[in-house]
């Protein structure tokens, strides 16, 4: 462990820099993890993973707290990690069982935890979006600092809720950042194809708020654009379009082929994009971060993510009376 | 020539004939192609499951992928069939509709009625429904009912690849707007299909099975589940008859009804849920045409009123089998269960 404290990168504290490392590599294990266990038919329904993207939620989330809230998509489990929620519960919530984040009711894509200001993952794109507003005018009414922040991916942002959201957010001046994932894909469309105007961010224009474009592969980038957004949003002076420019590793679901991606394309972006080898590069070239410490994070992850996944295939399935609970609060 | 084929291929194989036969008909969708503006292949997916690959290969103009807009697609197909073409566009899955309702109960559904019959609007939106695949809550509802409560709307629930072909062909015929739903855990099902163009007219139910014990109202998925209730009853000497409306607006009611007369005692069995759904509308049909025919209560089987849960176990105690259907069957008959079954 590092007793030195180097100097800041990007105004980041080494403690700050190794919890967004982290972040990124708990995602990452978790996600390559499922990957490979999807493959052996285990895992029921419909998975979405994160891999490629992880700096978008560690470099928003990083300045997020517990009562800040984020509405999340169909490839959640990234923002639900990075927004606190349980690891072993997510693991258990995915394999269907009772000690899942959920009881084992919602699944990879309604993974949530209010505790922790996660409004969930959402079958439904676009529907983070008018969530958020909400979440801002809850924050309005009661005087609080809290900020809602949305993720919605370049497919989602042809959503007519999405941009309903950004002019309702704009009239009523809510403390919302909509963050916009841009991986170049909704599922085998290519935003070439399903996008007027390549860069979302200037949707943002039309409704007098501000648009920014930074790479998602940068953790750095995303922190500093994500920090000024939320920072704005916290003093009462509005919301903020945020697309960070992103990639994602597997395909849509697992399962699908891929056809429509070119040969070699995930190869390419995984060797020269990577946003943990960037933040490796980063922090260990200046010998801000010794490689050792990123290494033992590495590690920790990894058992984890083994831990979680032994767990959750040990959990007791829910009891069938569970079909019944929870419809309303009463009834 | 009737051959075997899938459900999926019967409903493929509809779109493509009638694209040959009118050169109005279109089809769009989100991934309809899949691959527009991507460095690989073009037609990568043809629909999430494969249901409209190839038809690019041969129709390339008339088959659009849209972006994630529903509202706009859905709505340019009722402005599109309003106009001049006859779009079939497609609602991934039908928990969407949420996003695109206005333009189906507000526009497509009321034009010739508000429009003092001066419109038609033959547009076809076909739509996965359905549990049974691990979809969770916003992936896997049956809300068919929701749409046959819309007067303006015909309603098509297909339970074989035969239907599927004949109904679908129907649909795009039809001048008027046309839900069509398709159960994502029938595509695989195969069954013999004619290769040349066939239309099943709509309001005609299809007796599945005949049987003098009781009647059995079911569509599309639970139709197999229902003849597998039939098959166990049968052993124990209850012969089910099974109607299968095939469309639930416009409804035959008569064949049910007949039905009923014959046999005196109603199950109805649906995936939809049991509130204001499509089991109490038959139930209520029951209660109204037939009660002297009637020789026990009406029983219905549905799921609970209750989301659809992901967990395994938790959906498939919520979707109703076939011994749930069984039990209900020798509720209304008096019969006693057999030994071992509860
Ligand atoms: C309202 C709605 N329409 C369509 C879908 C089906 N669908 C799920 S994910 C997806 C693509 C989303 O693309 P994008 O927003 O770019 O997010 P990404 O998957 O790339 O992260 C689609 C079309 C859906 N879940 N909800
Ligand atoms: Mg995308």
């Amino acid at each position: 462990m590092s007793t030195t404290t180097p100097p800041a990168v990007g105004g980041l504290t080494s403690q700050e820099l190794l919890a967004g490392y982290r972040t990124m590599r708990v995602i990452r294990e978790f996600e390559e993890r499922l990957h490979r266990e999807f493959a052996t038919g285990e895992i029921p329904g419909f998975v979405h993973l994160y891999a490629g993207e992880e700096a978008i939620a560690a470099g928003v989330i990083s300045h997020l707290n517990d009562d800040d809230y984020v509405a999340s998509t169909h490839r959640g489990h990234g923002h639900a990690l990075a927004k606190g929620c349980d690891v072993d519960g997510m693991m258990a919530e995915i394999y269907g069982r009772y000690d899942g984040i959920c009881h084992g009711k919602g699944g990879s894509m309604h993974i949530a935890d209010l505790s922790k200001g996660m409004l969930g993952a959402n079958g439904i794109v676009g529907a983070g979006p008018p969530l958020v507003c909400g979440v801002g005018l809850t924050a309005r009414i009661r005087k609080t600092a809290q900020v809602g922040v949305s993720f919605t991916g370049d497919g989602g942002s042809n959503q007519g809720m999405f941009l309903e959201s950004l002019n309702l957010a704009a009239v009523w001046n809510l403390p919302v950042v909509f963050v916009v994932e841009n991986n170049g894909y909704a599922e085998a469309t290519s935003n070439e194809f399903h996008s007027s105007g390549l860069d979302v961010a200037k949707r943002a224009d039309g409704f007098g708020i501000p648009g920014v474009v930074v790479d998602g592969h940068d953790f750095f980038a995303v922190h500093e654009a994500a920090g000024e957004a939320i920072g704005r949003a916290r003093r009462g002076d509005g919301p903020t379009l945020l697309e960070c420019k992103t990639n994602r590793y597997y395909g849509h679901f697992e399962g699908d082929q891929q056809t429509y991606r070119a040969p070699g394309e995930v190869e390419e972006l995984r060797a020269t994009r990577d946003c943990l080898d960037g933040f490796r590069a980063a922090v260990t070239e200046g010998g801000l971060i010794a490689a050792a410490e990123l290494d033992a994070i590495d590690a920790e992850a990894l058992a984890q993510i083994e831990s979680s996944v032994a767990r959750a295939k040990a959990a007791a399935v829910p009891d069938l009376s569970e079909v019944l609970t929870d419809v309303y609060v009463d009834y | 020539m009737a051959r075997k084929t899938s459900f999926q291929n019967a409903i493929n194989e509809a779109m493509l004939q009638e694209m040959e036969r009118d050169e109005r008909v279109v089809v769009f969708g989100e991934d309809v192609v899949g691959g527009s503006g991507a460095p690989g292949v073009l037609d990568a997916w043809g629909g999430v499951l494969g249901v409209t690959k190839g038809i690019h290969a041969r129709f390339p103009d008339r088959i659009l992928d849209t972006p994630i807009s529903e509202a706009a697609y859905v709505g340019a197909a009722a402005g599109a069939a309003a106009s001049g073409l006859r779009p079939v566009a497609e609602l991934m899955f039908v928990d969407f509709m949420g996003v695109c309702f206005d333009q189906i109960l507000n526009q497509a559904a009321k034009f010739r009625y508000m429009f003092g019959g001066k419109a038609v609007t033959p547009m076809v939106l076909r739509t996965m429904f359905g549990a049974g695949i691990r979809a969770a809550s916003q992936h896997s509802q049956a809300l068919y009912p929701m749409f046959t409560h819309v007067p303006g709307i015909k309603v098509v629930v297909p339970s074989s690849a035969y239907d599927a072909k004949g109904l679908l062909i129907q649909s795009i015929r039809d001048d008027d707007p046309v839900i069509f739903f398709e159960h994502k855990a029938l595509y695989t099902l195969e069954g013999d299909v004619p290769e040349e163009a066939y239309a099943i007219p709509f309001g005609e139910a299809n007796v599945v099975r005949s049987g003098g014990d009781v009647t059995i109202v079911a569509l599309g998925r639970m139709v197999g589940v229902a003849q597998e209730a039939a098959k166990v009853l049968a052993g124990e000497g209850i012969e089910a008859e099974i109607v299968d409306p095939r469309t639930t607006s416009p409804l035959d009611e008569e064949t049910i009804l007949e039905s009923i007369e014959e046999t005196g005692r109603l199950v109805v069995v649906d995936e939809a849920g049991p509130r204001c759904g499509f089991a109490a509308d038959i139930a209520a049909l029951a209660a109204e045409k037939a009660f002297g025919d009637l020789k026990a209560p009406i029983r219905t089987v549905t799921p609970p009123h209750t989301p659809v849960p992901f967990s395994p176990v938790l959906e498939d105690a919520y979707v109703p089998d076939a011994a749930k259907v069984a039990a209900a069957v020798r509720e209304v008959t008096g019969a006693a269960a057999p030994a071992g079954v509860a």
